[in-house]
Parts: structure tokens; C-alpha cells; sequence
């Protein structure tokens, strides 16, 4: 994974979730819905920017909390569609 | 003072002044339209009441009266009030039926009494001033009176943005506190009391009432048609609002048994269709044959009417659901009504809220955490969202999942809502931050807990609504202020304390059977309503939040008061991630509950400081 990806991932998040440039505002580990940080909308809103930002398509089976829910679970789940692709 | 609330008695004005006390009155006539003018006094003139609301057994009350001797000289319900406390002393409070706020002096006691409604419908606020205490209908006049300077209580702020109003006695504004709901707050001297004379009371967990369902629902059916039947006593014309949920037109159905010929229904649509009942109101005003009016409201119309939405409502809101109201209110007024019946209440009163059913779910889940399926009921809860397959099992369980480890604790069931709405604090200032110490849902808790513990999970959840979002927000936000700000007076069967009384005993199992909400209600309007009415799907009102203001040409006053410099000067707010909550909405399809609330938080807010803090614009 690169850092690139894991930071345009956590820029994502904290500019539409916390509305702030403050990197400290999220642990790379910390669970969004765990923090409140995205409600259902929200995580449809991830899956948007996963698909159109990033180019990776998200299937059904796969929108469970453990690729979805932070930002190093978002950029692994990444990579590895990314490599299997 | 009293010219500051115009809008809740156009009707003609009233003062009584003498040493230790001065009343005033606006008065909004509709029984004794001739002969009412208030304040109003006993015999010897030494009780007098400056009253605002109706007590509906005054018919009664002023029999029994007579039969003991007392001499009225109206024919209203108010000179009932003076007589029975000459009878009967703070005890008169519990034979009134009915929704009411009044100060009542006492001078050969010299004391002064602040009553409120049992249930909360009618407002009444009061603020320690020098020497005593001023009181009014609305913040507005204390505001007026020059006694009360308009600032934020940070504390009820927090409330607000946790519950959705701050908890009786606390109001937004700083020194400011209302009676609570069923509550007498006695001044003697300097003395300041207050005293609950009423409270919704449910039996302990294994206690409730095991008679058959039929027996249950003829006891219904005879109190909700007295409920409804005292609620017809004016003398100006009655009519009903019309949702087309099954509250309402339970209400219309029994009216209509009553005023055959002449029962006004008033409804409100909404351009976007996924949030307008219209259909449904068709559907029951046709089958039920009322003469009925109906008001479209467009995003535009919410933009438009919010400031004075906010300046009527007296506090921030984090939904613009009351400004539809606002325009119903206004269309029920140009039809030439006055009075108008609703269903508030019903959902609180008889088991109709989607809470109830997730708490219920929580519990079931509670038992066994680890369960998949159990979280997996929650789906059946709500029909009418875009459920997509992100809403999996597994998300449910990080939304719902929260206090799941202590299902014994007394506010379990509000936990998941109450921590969605906190995230609107995320735009705090770091200085409204540093005056907010404690925690909003800590002290509920506390206040709460001794109360609460004997109850059942059902009943605990219905006691918080009672104790929060009905009176701070329902019947204030989108109930009283919005009738008032077009002279129009609401009344609330459902509200009747004998109705509450009645369900309050009843097995929770018999308001809601599994997760069907009301049931009891709907078996016993079976066969009085259309099917549809009774089958559908409950549809929570609600009105386009965000949307509202980023549509077309939005009014001036958005932008102005959103801007870096105002948002800073108000300084409750974060004026970058305003920023960036604008920027994002400005380019989102599907705007988050969160982002939705916390923009209509923060611009409600701010109209609010503009308004009352700032004085802008004319309160």
C-alpha cells in the first residue's frame, strides 16, 4: 500500500466527515462508524469515492465494516482489488 | 411586554396592577368572545389570572361551582380557574383538564403561582429579576421588559444538540428557566418553590393492566370521544390538521362523527415527493367527506419563512420541520379557523415511534450480542429509508450496537439516537467547547435514573419521550409556536391526561404487539378508517433540510450569516469547518442526517444570536 493512497484516503475523510486539514483529527486505526465520524449516508458516500476517486468497484459482499470502516482498512482493501485486478 | 407577543392574542390587550404584582394579557378569543377580557379575578377581587390556553371541563367545573355558591360574571373557563382555587387551594390544579399556563397572584397570601399543562403544550417562561420574578408566554417579553438580557446558556445549547431542546427547567437563554411540564412554581416573598403536581406514571415492570383487548379497546374508543368531544367547546369554528397517517385521521374520523357537515381538514405537501403524504391526506378526506384545504410547500418556502420560523420558536433547531408548520398554521388562519384539533401525541401516548421498536430490538439483541440476526430486525424499522446493501447486519451493529453491553441502563434506549445528533457538535468553536462542562446525557441520567429504574424497558423509553423531544421540541418548535405565530390555537386529544393515564397502564405488549406500532389503536379503529390508513407504513414527518438552501436563489441572509466573519463573531462555531460543511453540500446529492442537521444546527443558530443576542432584526 502506498502512502499516497492511504493519505488521499484520510484527506477524503477529514475534509468531508471532520471538516478540518488537522491530520491529527484521525488515528489511521480509528473505526468511523465506532467514532461517529460517517452514519449510513456516509458510508455510501465512501463507497462513491472509492469507486469514482479511486477507480476501485465495490461489490455487495465486500461493503462489510472490515474493508470499509478507517482509513487503513480502506487503503488495504484498495491495494489488494487493485492488485488482484 | 405584552406587545412583544401580539401574535398569540391579537385580539385585544388586558393589564392588572397593584403593590407586589403586575399582570398582562393578550388575549386570543374564543370562548366568551365578548365578555373574557382578561386578567380576570374572584368576587372579592383578591385572586387574580392572566391565563393562556383552555381547561375543557370548565362546563363541568363551573356547575359544581355554582352548586357551592360561587357568582361568575363571564362565561369563561378562565373565572372557573379564580373560583376553584378560592375552593380548593394549590389543589385546584388536578381538576383541570385541559392546556393552560397562567400566573395566578394571591394577594391576601401574597404569593404568585406559574402553572403549566401537565403535558407541556402551552409554554410559560419566568427569570429571577431583582425583586422578583418576570414571566411571560415567549422569551420575547422578558426580553422586552428590559429585566433580561438575551445571551446563550452554553449548557442548554448542548441540550439541544444532544436531545433536540433543552430539558425543563432549562431554556437556551442564559437565566432564563420555563415550568416544566405538570409543574406549579410558587413565589412567596423571595421564595422561589417548585412543585410536579403531575407526571406520567407507568406501573411498576410487572404491574400493568391484563384485561382482554376488548376490554381495552372500548375503554379507548370512550375516552378518546370524550377527549375529542371537550375539545369541540368554542365559540368560534373548529377544524383538524390531516397528515394522512393513522393519528390524524383517527382524529378526523371522530370529528367528522360530530361536525357531519362542517369539519375544515388542513394539510401540507411537499414538492419532493419522497418526503409528501398528500396521496394519503386525499385519501382520507374523501372517504371521510371533509371540506378540505391544502398548502404546497417548496424548498424555496422553507428558505424563505426560516428566520421567523427561528424568531417564533425561540431556539436553534436541527431540522426545518417546523417551518412547514408554520405555513399550515398561516393557511388554517386564512381559511378564518381559529382552532384547530391535531395527533400530536398519539405516538408517545399509545406506541408509535420507531425508538420504541429499536429499543425493543436492542433488548431482544441485548440477550445475545453475538447474535447476526437479531440486529438484522432493525432492517423492518425503516421501510421508507434507501436501504442499499451498506446498511448490512454488520453496520447495523456499529449504529445500534451502542450501550449494548448495559441494557439496564435507564436511558438504553435513546443512546444511539441521542449519540447521532451529538455529532453536530463537531462544528463547535473551541470556546463554546470550553463553557460546556459535563455531559448532556450524564445529567439526564442522574435526574432520571431513580424514576426510571422500576419501570419496563417499553415504558422507560416512552418516559424519555415524554420528558424530552415531546414538550421541548414537538409541542414547542413545531406544535405551540407555530400555531401562535399565526394566531391559531392547536388542541391535542391525544394529550388528555386521562388518556395518558389509561395507556400509561397498559401492557407494553398492547400498544405495540412485536413491532406493530399502535396496535391497540388501530384494532379499535378497524372498520372507521380505510385499510391503506391502517396498514401503511408509519412515515415520519419531515422536511427538506439542507436542500432547502442550496436551491435556486437562496435568501441573502444564508450566505450573510455562514460567512468566516459572522460565524466568528457569533463565535459558537468553527468558521473553517462551516466552510467546508457549505462547500460540501453545495456539490452533495444526498446530503448525511448528520451534515443535513448540522447545517440547519448552525444556520438556526446563527439566525438565532442575529435575532434575540444581536437584535438585527425586530423580535
Amino acid at each position: 500500500m502506498s502512502d499516497a493512497l492511504r493519505d488521499q484516503i484520510r484527506d477524503f475523510i477529514l475534509e468531508n466527515y471532520l471538516f478540518t486539514s488537522d491530520t491529527a483529527a484521525i488515528g489511521l486505526d480509528d473505526s468511523l462508524l465506532g467514532r461517529g465520524i460517517v452514519d449510513s449516508t456516509g458510508m455510501l458516500e465512501i463507497i462513491f469515492f472509492i469507486e469514482e476517486q479511486l477507480g476501485v468497484k465495490v461489490k455487495d459482499e465486500e461493503m462489510i465494516p472490515d474493508n470499509l470502516d478507517g482509513v487503513n482498512k480502506i487503503a488495504n482493501f484498495v491495494s489488494s482489488k487493485r492488485q488482484a485486478a | 411586554m405584552i406587545a412583544a407577543i401580539g401574535h398569540r392574542g391579537p385580539d385585544g390587550t388586558g393589564f392588572h396592577i397593584e403593590p407586589g404584582v403586575a399582570l398582562g394579557h393578550a388575549r386570543l378569543s374564543i370562548i366568551d368572545l365578548g365578555g373574557g377580557a382578561q386578567p380576570i379575578h374572584n368576587t372579592d377581587e383578591t385572586v387574580w389570572i392572566s391565563y393562556n390556553g383552555e381547561v375543557f371541563n370548565y362546563v363541568e367545573l363551573r356547575q359544581w361551582l355554582e352548586e357551592r355558591g360561587h357568582k361568575f360574571y363571564t362565561h369563561t373557563d378562565t373565572e372557573v380557574i379564580v373560583h376553584l382555587y378560592d375552593e380548593l387551594g394549590d389543589e385546584f390544579v388536578h381538576e383541570l383538564n385541559g392546556q393552560f399556563a397562567f400566573a395566578l397572584w394571591d394577594r391576601k397570601r401574597r404569593r404568585l403561582l406559574l402553572v403549566r399543562d401537565r403535558a407541556g403544550i402551552l409554554p410559560l417562561y419566568y427569570a429571577r429579576v431583582a425583586g422578583g420574578v418576570a414571566f411571560g408566554s415567549e422569551v420575547k417579553t422578558l426580553i422586552a421588559s428590559g429585566l433580561v438580557t438575551a445571551a446563550m446558556d452554553p449548557v442548554g445549547l448542548d441540550e439541544l444538540m444532544t436531545f433536540w431542546a433543552p430539558v425543563a427547567p432549562r431554556t437556551v437563554f442564559k437565566g432564563v428557566s420555563q415550568v416544566a411540564p405538570g409543574e406549579m412554581v410558587v413565589l412567596e416573598g423571595d421564595k422561589l418553590t417548585r412543585r410536579q403536581y403531575w407526571d406520567w406514571d407507568f406501573p411498576g415492570a410487572t404491574a400493568h393492566r391484563r384485561e382482554s383487548q376488548g376490554v381495552l379497546e372500548e375503554e379507548l374508543r370512550s375516552i378518546l370521544a370524550s377527549a375529542t368531544e371537550i375539545r369541540l367547546r368554542a365559540d368560534v369554528p373548529v377544524g383538524a390538521y390531516l397528515s394522512g397517517g393513522l393519528d390524524s385521521s383517527t382524529l378526523v374520523a371522530l370529528l367528522k362523527e360530530r361536525l357531519p357537515d362542517t369539519l375544515e381538514t388542513f394539510s401540507i405537501g411537499f414538492d419532493d415527493a419522497g418526503l409528501d403524504e398528500s396521496a394519503h391526506q386525499r385519501t382520507v378526506a374523501e372517504y371521510l367527506k371533509t371540506h378540505h384545504h391544502h398548502v404546497q410547500c417548496s424548498r424555496a418556502d422553507i428558505a424563505s419563512v426560516f428566520p421567523s420560523t427561528i424568531r417564533h420558536g425561540e431556539m436553534p433547531v436541527l431540522r426545518t420541520a417546523p417551518a412547514p408548520m408554520q405555513l399550515l398554521s398561516g393557511l388554517v388562519r386564512r381559511s378564518d379557523v381559529k382552532v384547530v384539533l391535531t395527533g400530536e401525541g398519539a405516538d408517545e401516548v399509545l406506541g408509535g415511534y420507531d425508538i420504541f421498536k429499536e429499543s425493543k430490538v436492542r433488548q431482544f439483541w441485548a440477550e445475545q450480542p453475538e447474535s447476526t440476526w437479531r440486529p438484522a430486525l432493525l432492517k423492518r424499522l425503516y421501510p421508507y429509508l434507501d436501504l442499499t446493501s451498506a446498511q448490512s447486519s454488520a453496520y447495523l451493529k456499529e449504529f445500534f450496537g451502542i450501550g449494548l453491553a448495559n441494557p439496564e441502563d435507564p436511558v438504553f434506549s435513546h443512546l444511539p439516537r441521542w449519540a447521532t445528533t451529538a455529532q453536530v457538535k463537531l462544528f463547535w468553536s473551541d470556546g463554546l467547547r470550553a463553557q460546556v462542562q459535563g455531559s448532556a446525557v450524564e445529567r439526564l441520567r442522574d435526574s432520571l435514573a431513580e424514576k426510571m429504574k422500576p419501570l419496563a424497558p417499553f415504558n422507560r423509553s416512552e418516559y424519555l419521550e415524554a420528558k424530552t423531544l415531546l414538550p421541548g421540541y414537538l409541542l414547542a418548535s413545531q406544535g405551540d409556536r407555530m400555531l401562535m405565530a399565526n394566531s391559531v390555537e392547536g388542541r391535542f386529544p391525544f394529550l388528555d391526561h386521562r388518556l395518558i393515564a389509561f395507556a400509561n397502564q397498559l401492557r407494553p405488549n398492547a400498544k405495540m404487539r412485536v413491532l406493530r406500532e399502535k396496535h391497540l389503536l388501530k384494532e379499535t379503529m378497524r372498520g372507521r378508517l380505510p385499510e391503506s390508513i391502517l396498514k401503511r407504513y408509519k412515515q415520519p414527518y419531515r422536511a427538506p433540510d439542507a436542500a432547502a438552501f442550496f436551491e435556486g436563489n437562496a435568501p441573502d441572509y444564508v450566505a450573510d450569516l455562514l460567512s468566516e466573519s459572522r460565524v466568528r463573531s457569533f463565535g459558537y462555531f468553527d468558521a473553517q469547518k462551516v466552510n467546508r460543511l457549505v462547500a460540501k453540500l453545495r456539490k452533495s446529492q444526498v446530503p448525511s442526517a448528520r451534515d443535513n442537521m448540522a447545517f440547519v444546527g448552525v444556520l438556526s443558530t446563527q439566525l438565532w444570536h442575529a435575532q434575540f443576542v444581536a437584535g438585527e432584526q425586530p423580535l
